[in-house]
């Protein structure tokens, strides 16, 4: 099937198996790494992208129902080599380790605040319950992202 | 040789930000899975449905006519790839049975998941979508998954060997003292805990990529490890591949915490098969299927005895476990159980009155090796608990049993029961801090009112108090458990001629920031911005001698690699700048990146302005080789020896059964901090994996032997809403055994915290008589527990 979708601001066609997954159609057709994989129940979030502004686990769709769409993934977030400011405020705080569930990460937790821009500690982690992450302890992803919230994220 | 001390000015112990970090937030870093391979085949692999089963014919005529396949392979076709079969590298007996382990197995599978068959095809889809073309016939047999089963050889896993047993090991400490402690003694406890297998689960699955180099029989492997030294020379071995010719490559990897340490049959299929074909061939694991071909943690029934005194004091401590080895010993399988083997009498003072006993066992279930701990959070797990247990039969808190018991602060360094010499600790020090920020005196009170009250929502705390052995290792020490390698770690450190420095270590950084923590001691060494440093490893053809990252052994060895070599740097550049200012050696201080000659401070010359002379080499003194670079190999004296106190706080639901943790408060002492930092964040995450096993995970397989909990779905690695804020103070003790002070961090929040866990929860009931409770404590576990308890209380 053919699809035609617009990923960080770049538009891009291919033919595509209707079984493809999303996640699979941007890493290895589209050529973006930085979403990444981390299971394969939906549970870990690592593949977290946004669809026309809304956070989506990208391997829980297929590429075939995202024609059409506009997609950002964690490359998109940075600006003229600027950092945005959630992945600054999780640099700041020391949020990740190993870095494999960052991305995922980072993009639930900008998704989290547009929808709620000034979240109780425990509304993050409500909020990011669908992201897992093995190395932190989630201790200092919640830092962040209070923090981010703190600087007025989403401004 | 001098050794500069590290300026009180500079950026050790201070919260640099990491130098790692941009290209993970942005999505620039490449893990193994990410790197473009053109013309790379995939490797999928047919996994054993069945625990345990005789295979006979396998028939992959099928898979070689669907679509992508170029290739299939039985285990009996692949048999001649093989030099040797998968390493073991640490016989822990010379008796030690060690049963031919091969990447795919030719006649018998030993677990669900053990490889039967590989297909190469022209994608991963087309790949696995193949498996299903091959017809494998099983004659199944019955499984071998309770350890007491194991032990009696009911059914045998390796037929060739004749047992189950893979060695019993014996650490023996004043022999009939043990017993006569026993028999004197004015109270014993004789406790079983249960180490449940854990599933590692790193969220970077396993993958691999073997490139054969054009031109020549090179070989590079690119792959998730944290190994890539000793996977080369392993790789080398078992393939009878010339070791000059193999690269190993680590790109950036997703955590490990022992998953990745290890030489998986997918890393040596890929090779084979890629030096066959002459073409790459890759690898990446489904999260389902790693849960079953990644090795798991822990697996240990443990008996613990103590013998006290009237006070409590300890007088022996008598311990046997049956360790599971699963189904094959992979590289260090054996030797987890006995990195816990010294540490089985924790922080407190015995005397010479300790018998420790493994014996290992094969079941038909995915091998175990290293999980975060090896060895010492189960080894914690017992006397932390068996310490609880001591203090409930004598009537007395917990805290003051094992006040009455730690090594003393002015004991130190300690030479303990078993020879090893504990560097620096304050384990009142620690405990007390724990304790007061965890306001126990409060909670008690709290805990008495509520239950005056009948309050269903009861308040429990619990304490753990550890050691570590970490910092692996002295050689020498090394070899008398018979490990099959050294505990060195290298460091070269290069001032290049604009004066940038250059630094390859031989530690395989996977999410612990080395590369931020060895240029800040670069930097203080030699008077740098921590950014004009570059930290260089994981490539065996730019770094081609390590001994990689495990064990929280980097900095306590590879770190101190580094700044020894920075010393070294210094040294030289004092016989450059003394030749050139004219000035005698010791004339000379080295402050401010600059030589000077003291009382003169304009007679000066900048390192970079030595660096430069150094590489012209238009006048050096004599002997001097051109050139400002020094290499290091630092075989540590000792282990490094954290240490620390846990305090947590649970509310326990009668009603549900729900543990709620209140508080967790984490006192942690690893020395010196390079960096405060990052320091935290390997306490955060070491004691949320410790609070997962007393809470949440468990690998459960079921009675045919199939892993239930094979998926991120069922196998429950907590979320951050599931687990508290960490409260992390620590406590500095700075070590004597190396020049920085240091010791390692990596592992010491996860050996303090499940028994810290499970003695709040255990306090919790201890009013309905609940002694123990096994790990993890689901709701449904506490729950019954306290229904069996209510029913037998009257």
């Amino acid at each position: 099937m053919r699809i035609s979708v617009t990923v960080n601001g770049k538009t891009y066609e291919h033919d595509v198996e209707p079984r493809t997954l999303l996640v699979h159609y941007i890493r290895e057709t589209v050529g973006l790494t930085g979403t990444n994989i981390g299971c394969d129940t939906s549970s870990c979030g690592a593949c977290t992208l946004h669809i026309n502004g809304e956070s989506v686990k990208s391997c829980t769709m297929l590429a075939v129902q995202a024609d059409g769409t506009d997609i950002l993934t964690i490359e998109g977030l940075a600006r003229d080599g600027q950092l945005h400011p959630m992945q600054e405020a999780f640099r700041q705080n020391h949020g990740l380790q190993c870095g494999y569930c960052t991305p995922g990460m980072v993009m639930a937790a900008v998704s989290l605040l547009k929808e709620n821009p000034h979240p109780t500690e425990a509304e993050v982690r409500e909020g990011l319950e669908g992201n897992l992450c093995r190395c932190t302890g989630y201790h200092n992803i919640v830092k962040s992202v209070l923090a981010a919230a703190d600087a007025g994220v989403p401004a | 040789m001098s050794t500069a001390t590290v300026e009180a000015t500079g950026v050790v112990g201070t919260r640099v930000l990491r130098k790692e970090d941009p290209a993970l937030l942005t999505g620039e870093a490449r893990y193994t899975d990410d790197l473009v391979i053109p013309g790379a085949l995939h490797l999928a692999v047919l996994r054993s449905p069945y625990a345990h089963a005789r295979i006979g014919r396998v028939d992959v005529s099928a898979a070689l006519g669907m679509p992508g396949v170029v290739a299939a392979y039985s285990g009996a076709d692949l048999q001649d790839l093989w030099g040797a079969p998968m390493p073991c590298a640490w016989p822990v007996t010379p008796d030690m049975k060690n049963p031919p382990h091969y990447p795919i197995t030719p006649d018998k599978a030993r677990y669900v998941g053990d490889g039967v068959a590989v297909v190469l095809a022209t994608s991963d889809a087309e790949a696995r979508d193949a498996l299903e073309g091959i017809e494998v016939d099983y004659e199944p047999l019955p499984p071998v998954i309770d350890l007491e089963d194991a032990l009696a050889d009911r059914v045998l896993v390796h037929d060739d060997i004749g047992t189950n047993t893979s060695y019993v090991w014996n650490l023996d400490i004043g022999g009939e003292a043990v017993d006569q402690a026993f028999a004197d003694a004015a109270h014993t406890v004789k406790e079983r805990y249960i180490q449940q297998r854990l599933i590692p689960m790193a969220m970077e699955p396993r993958a691999c990529a073997a490139v054969p180099q054009p031109y020549g029989g090179d070989m590079t492997l690119y792959s998730a490890t944290q190994i890539p030294h000793i996977l080369k020379i392993m790789a080398a071995l078992t393939l009878g591949i010339p070791e000059h010719n193999m690269r190993v490559v680590a790109p950036s990897v997703g955590g490990g915490f022992g998953s990745k340490l290890n030489v998986y049959a997918e890393e040596l299929l890929c090779i084979a098969l890629a030096r066959k074909h002459g073409t790459p061939v890759r690898w990446v694991e489904e999260r389902t299927e790693g849960a079953q071909a990644t090795i798991q943690g822990r697996g240990q029934i443990q008996d613990i005895e103590l013998a006290a005194d009237a006070d409590g004091k300890l007088t022996a401590v008598r311990v046997h476990l049956v360790a599971d080895m699963g189904a094959y010993l992979q590289l260090v399988t054996p030797g987890i159980p006995l990195l816990g083997a010294f540490l089985y009498a924790g922080v407190y003072d015995l005397p010479q009155a300790y018998s420790f006993t493994c014996q290992s066992v094969f079941t038909t279930m995915t091998p175990t090796d290293a999980y975060r701990g090896a060895g010492r959070p189960e080894a914690t797990y017992a006397i932390e608990r068996a310490m609880d247990a001591l203090a409930a039969k004598m009537g007395i808190d917990p805290l003051e049993l094992r006040k009455r018991n730690y090594v003393g602060a002015d004991q130190f360094p300690y030479t303990a029961m078993t020879g090893l010499v504990y560097d620096s600790a304050n384990h009142l020090g620690a405990a007390e801090k724990a304790t007061e920020l965890a306001d126990y005196a409060g909670v008690r009170a709290e805990q008495q009112r509520r239950r005056a009250a009948g309050d269903t929502k009861r308040l429990g705390i619990g304490i753990s108090s550890y050691f570590e052995m970490c910092g692996l290792a002295p050689s020498r020490v090394l070899a008398s458990l018979n490990y099959g390698a050294g505990g060195w770690e290298t460091a070269t450190v290069r001032v290049l001629p604009t004066h940038k420095i250059q630094v390859v270590t031989g530690s395989t950084p996977h999410g612990q920031g080395h590369e931020t923590s060895w240029s800040m001691i670069v930097a203080d060494k030699l008077g740098v911005p921590v950014e004009d440093v570059d930290v260089l490893h994981s490539d065996t053809a730019i770094s081609p001698t390590g001994l990689d990252t495990y064990g929280s052994r980097s900095l306590a060895v590879g770190g101190i690699a580094v700044a020894m070599a920075c010393d070294r740097i210094l040294d030289k550049a004092r016989q450059i700048a003394a030749h050139h200012l004219e000035a005698a050696h010791d004339d000379l201080e080295f402050a401010g990146g600059q030589f000077a000659v003291k009382g003169t401070p304009d007679k000066a010359l900048p390192l970079a302005a030595v660096a430069f002379q150094a590489f012209t080499a238009h006048n050096l003194p004599e002997g001097v080789e051109p050139n400002l670079e020094a290499s290091v190999t630092y075989d540590p004296p000792n282990f490094s020896w954290p240490f620390g106190t846990h305090v947590c706080v649970v509310e326990v639901d009668e009603e549900t059964g729900a543990v709620d943790v209140l508080k967790y408060v984490a006192v942690d002492d690893c020395g010196n901090q390079i960096n405060p930092l990052i320091v935290e964040g390997q306490v955060h995450g070491g004691v949320v994996q410790g609070l997962a096993q007393a809470l949440f995970e468990e690998a459960i397989y079921d009675a045919d032997g199939t892993l239930r909990t094979s998926s991120l779905a069922d196998y429950l690695v907590p979320a951050a809403s599931d687990v508290p804020p960490i409260t992390a103070d620590p406590t500095v003790t700075p070590s004597p055994t190396n020049q920085l002070g240091v010791k390692g961090i990596g592992e010491a929040g996860t050996i303090g915290a499940a028994p810290a866990v499970i003695n709040a929860i255990v306090d919790a009931l201890s009013d309905l008589g609940v002694t123990d409770i096994a790990m993890p404590a689901s709701p449904q576990r506490v729950w019954e527990t306290i229904q069996a308890a209510k029913g037998g209380s009257k």
